[in-house]
């Protein structure tokens, strides 16, 4: 598919998508030079400032749009940090996943026989447990820190990953133009990066979409339980947490994190059905 | 019918020692040394020693799996140092809070969820239909622990009408169950509403018409009969997923089930309890998804017990 | 012969279907005309495409909601069936008209029990209890002839063979003694011995006054169940007349051409001849004769046109230009012709 071709379909994305598609760029945007557009310290306290209502002026002059918390602390600060934690996590995540995912499954989907049986096999054990049971468990033991929240959800991730990747290394590996490489002695190595990796990119590519807004809500949860990115850093779900505490006096803390979360998610969960339309070619005849 | 159930139980009872295996090597690999950990950072090298060797931890780890796993088959998860008993009868003291609130989101789900996927079907392309679905896609997507929170602001804080945690009467109960079948409600209606239209466009509703069955009975009977077993494999799918999901709806509410005590159990490190809990609940997913099967062989005559 | 002179059961004249889709509309069933009385028995018979099943779906109002039908007169026993609401067709349906389908295995419900489904006939129509209803359709099982009834009642339709899904059918259909029956395609996917004893049964049943319609796009199987018998071809008839008749003298290429593609209808072992090409597309029919690309004695007249449906001898009727030459010539030799062109 030429770069053109690949234009010419994000023009002719549906209005849904297209606006998903802005809301993302913008949270991208916010992500990562967020300090830049709204420069705030997010775990700076201000007594003086406790619990103001969105709109409401600091003491020191200036304004907190989405209110502040118990300590002071600027709500809106706190979500553009949330996002960048929330960003970072869930792409690291959906690397390190998808990269151990990748592998493995074309290891089972190009060798099958007992290194598929193995694989595969590992993975239904896994599957068979309730995945946010693992991701307590293992971020629960390794304790909090941004890292083990990461590597916590991508142990969980990487079985899904993985059975994506093993289908299409089944389908592609005995396609005729595998099986002539074969015969020409190639190695398997070669045939593996040569002719099943790209078969396996667009599918991989859309579990993936799937997966980061998956992720970002995992690690809120995480966070939420006190068992994710550690207390000193800012988390959407640590925020919940938090203004879990004053609702009654204060609803903007609990709400407003959840809100830049559901609203990133649902996007995210748009632009993947958009991917998956454009993608598969069966699914392209349908619309 | 009994080889395929006998099948069935030994693989989900191999299923189930996966799980432990699982729970053991993140429980004794990751963290170094279980006894620093157990006792805590101002415990003395004798104590740490004592403990070691209380708990095996000096044999090969191949070895302590072993013992672990006879402990395990005797029922024996250790004991509590929080709670002070038996890790496993601690545990079981919460099933019943926990059942009463995933029971509860499940005839939420059932008694929304089928009659809105029903009436998207019937009412397919319609404004009705349109809504279903995408707040059902919307549902999906929402961060079930933060809805639970915007319910209680809303009826709780703000409406006064129910209780904000559990306060063992019916109203206690009735936000966590909504919030924790809200997602699967959404899901459940989506897909009855896709089973039934599929069905709709099959021969033998053309047939069932042809013998001059009014709509209602093409649709209440024949339509619905065959939509039944596809959402009862998801209902299955959805109690276990419930029982997942509790633990962390459990902690928003302070419902006192195995969630809550599972979350309390690893931020204490109290690892003899948080593994009989994970261990339960995993038995009680993987059981279900058991039920499930053979309620679907025995729902859709199409199956053959023997075949499967 | 008395069964034609009767006050038809059936009337079907001017009847066009049409089927709004994505490219455009198309018109599956132009100007179809027919009639049937009580007892009598007529084979609809053409390839698939030819508009045959939507003709019998359109009479018993059973086509999608994208298709339109209009017809000059569509009466069943005197009463007009276009525009009829719904619950008088429910009436209608199953009381006085019923259907047999092709597949009976997807035809029948997968997910209720053969008992069921019969029975449902009694219940809904006549109201009747369950175990009265369920005595009924064990009765019906028997006549139909499958064998241990009430042990079969609980079955499914995947736990019986093709033979006696397609008896199961022919019991629902049957149950209420309606006036006709349409069986579409009634034994294609039955094998030569089950399909003899399906057509026995339901031959059976028009001698006790039954009016029946077969479907087929063999004109084997039509032979020993109808007296009459209309050739669809790109949604119009293009031959009417007796079995007895047409069979041995056809008065359209198309009918001759179908004739040596089935050894069977003609009752000799001879080799098959199918007939070249493909059928039309029904939403690019060409010009003049629908049939002249496939036809083996086209001529320049074929191509600009369209050959009107007339009677070409007393009771028979032909839309061919020439039928009268097709009719006096002789088939064999034109079958043959078929084979060149
Ligand atoms: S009208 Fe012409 S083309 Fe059509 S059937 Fe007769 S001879 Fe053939």
């Amino acid at each position: 598919m030429t770069a053109a071709v690949q234009a010419r379909r994000v023009t002719r994305m549906r209005p849904r998508a297209k606006v998903a598609a802005g809301i993302l760029g913008l949270f991208l945007v916010c992500a990562a030079i967020g300090p830049l557009l709204y420069p705030y310290d997010s775990v700076a306290t201000s007594v003086a400032d406790r619990l103001l209502p969105p709109g409401s002026a600091l003491s020191e002059g200036g304004l907190a749009p989405l209110g502040t918390d118990q300590l002071g602390r600027d709500v809106l600060a706190q979500v553009l940090d949330g996002a960048r934690v929330s960003l970072l996590v869930a792409l690291a995540t959906v690397l390190i996943g998808g990269f151990a995912g990748l592998v493995l499954g074309m290891l089972a989907g190009y060798f099958r026989g007992l290194t598929d049986t193995v694989i595969s096999r590992i993975g239904d054990i896994q599957l068979a447990f309730p995945s946010i049971l693992l991701a307590i468990l293992l971020a629960g033991v390794l304790g909090p820190s941004v890292l083990n929240v990461i590597i916590a959800l991508a142990v969980t991730r990487w079985v899904i990953f993985a059975r994506v990747v093993r289908g299409s290394a089944l389908e592609t590996r005995d396609r005729e133009f595998v099986d002539s490489a074969r015969v020409l002695g190639v190695g398997h190595l070669r045939i593996m990066w040569r002719y099943i990796f790209p078969a396996c990119v667009q599918p991989l590519l859309v579990a993936a979409t799937v997966q980061i807004g998956l992720t970002m809500v995992a690690e809120a949860a995480l966070s939420f339980l006190g068992l994710g990115v550690p207390v000193d850093q800012a988390s959407w779900g640590a925020t919940i947490a938090n203004g879990r505490d004053y609702l009654s006096s204060a609803w903007w803390i609990a709400a407003v994190p959840g809100l830049a979360l559901t609203i990133v998610v649902v996007c995210v969960g748009i632009l993947g059905d958009e991917l998956r339309k454009v993608t598969d070619p069966s699914e392209r005849e349908r619309a | 019918m009994i080889a395929f159930i006998g099948r069935r139980l030994g693989l989900a009872v191999l299923l189930i020692f996966g799980a432990i295996t699982i729970v053991f090597l993140a429980l004794r690999v990751i963290p170094g040394d279980p006894a620093s950990l157990i006792l805590g950072s101002q415990a003395s090298e004798a104590e740490l020693a004592a403990l070691r060797t209380e708990l095996g931890l000096n044999e090969p780890l191949f070895l302590q799996y072993l013992h672990h796993l006879a402990d395990l088959l005797r029922l024996d998860f250790g004991e509590s140092w929080r709670l002070g008993a038996d890790a496993l009868s601690s545990t079981l003291e919460r099933v019943p809070a926990t059942f009463t609130l995933a029971g509860t989101a499940l005839l939420i789900t059932i008694g929304l969820g089928f009659p809105l996927g029903l009436y998207a079907a019937r009412n397919a392309g319609g404004w009705g239909d349109r809504l279903v679905s995408y707040s059902s896609l919307v549902g999906q997507a929402l961060p079930s622990f933060w809805v639970g929170i915007m319910l209680v602001l809303v009826f709780a804080s703000a409406l006064n009408l129910l209780p904000s945690t559990a306060d063992g009467t019916i109203w206690g109960l009735l936000l966590p169950a909504v919030t924790l079948s809200l997602p699967f409600l959404g899901w459940l209606a989506r897909l009855v509403r896709n089973g039934a239209l599929e069905e709709l466009g099959k021969e033998y509703v053309r047939t069932a018409r042809s013998k001059g069955m009014s709509e209602r009975v093409v649709f209440y009977v024949h339509v619905l009969r065959n939509t039944l077993t596809p959402a009862v494999t998801v209902l299955g799918l959805i109690l276990g997923n419930f029982i997942a999901d509790a633990v962390i709806i459990e902690v928003v509410f302070a419902w006192p089930g195995i969630g809550s005590l599972l979350i309390d159990s690893i931020t204490n490190r109290d690892y003899a309890v948080a593994e009989a809990a994970i261990v339960l609940i995993a038995a009680c997913y993987i059981l279900l998804n058991l039920l499930v099967d053979v309620l679907c062989s025995y729902l859709d005559p199409r199956i053959s017990l023997e075949a499967v | 012969m008395t069964a034609t002179e009767e006050a038809p059961l059936l009337t079907v004249s001017g009847l066009n279907v049409a089927i709004e889709g994505a490219a455009g509309t198309v018109q599956p069933v132009r100007d179809v005309s027919f009639t049937l009385a009580q007892g009598d028995s007529l084979a609809i018979v053409g390839e698939s495409g030819s508009g045959k099943s939507m003709t019998s779906l359109a009479v018993l109002g059973l086509l999608p909601e994208q298709a339109t039908v209009r017809a000059e007169d569509l009466r069943f026993d005197g009463a007009e069936l276009t525009g009829l609401a719904d619950p008088d067709w429910q009436q209608l349906r199953g009381e006085q008209l019923a259907m047999i389908f092709q597949d009976p295995l997807s035809a029948l419900n997968p997910a209720l029990t053969v008992g069921y489904q019969i029975a449902e006939m009694f219940r809904r129509h006549r109201g009747w209890g369950r175990s009265r209803a369920r005595q009924a359709a064990v009765e019906l099982m028997a006549q139909v002839g499958i064998p241990d009834p009430a042990a079969r009642l609980r079955d499914y339709p995947h736990q019986f063979s093709g033979g006696m899904r397609q008896r199961v059918m022919i019991a629902m259909a049957l149950a209420l003694e309606p006036r006709l029956l349409i069986a579409d395609e009634p034994t294609t996917a039955l094998d030569v011995t089950v399909q003899a004893q399906i057509l026995r049964l339901l031959r059976q049943r028009q001698r006790d006054g039954l009016a029946l319609v077969v479907i087929s796009h063999d004109l084997g199987v039509v032979a020993r169940s109808a007296r009459r018998v209309v050739v669809m071809y790109a949604g119009t008839l293009v031959e009417s007349g007796l079995v007895a008749e047409v069979y041995p003298a056809p008065a359209h290429p198309y009918t001759a051409g179908l004739l040596a593609a089935s050894p069977r209808a003609r009752g000799t072992a001879g080799s098959v001849r199918p007939i070249d090409g493909q059928p039309p597309d029904i939403s690019a029919l060409p010009a003049g004769c629908a049939f002249h690309p496939r036809c083996p004695i086209a001529r320049e007249r074929c191509t600009v046109e369209r050959p009107k449906l007339r009677v070409v001898a007393p009771g028979r009727e032909s839309a061919c230009h020439f039928a009268e030459e097709v009719l006096t010539g002789e088939p064999t030799k034109r079958g043959t012709g078929a084979a060149h062109g």
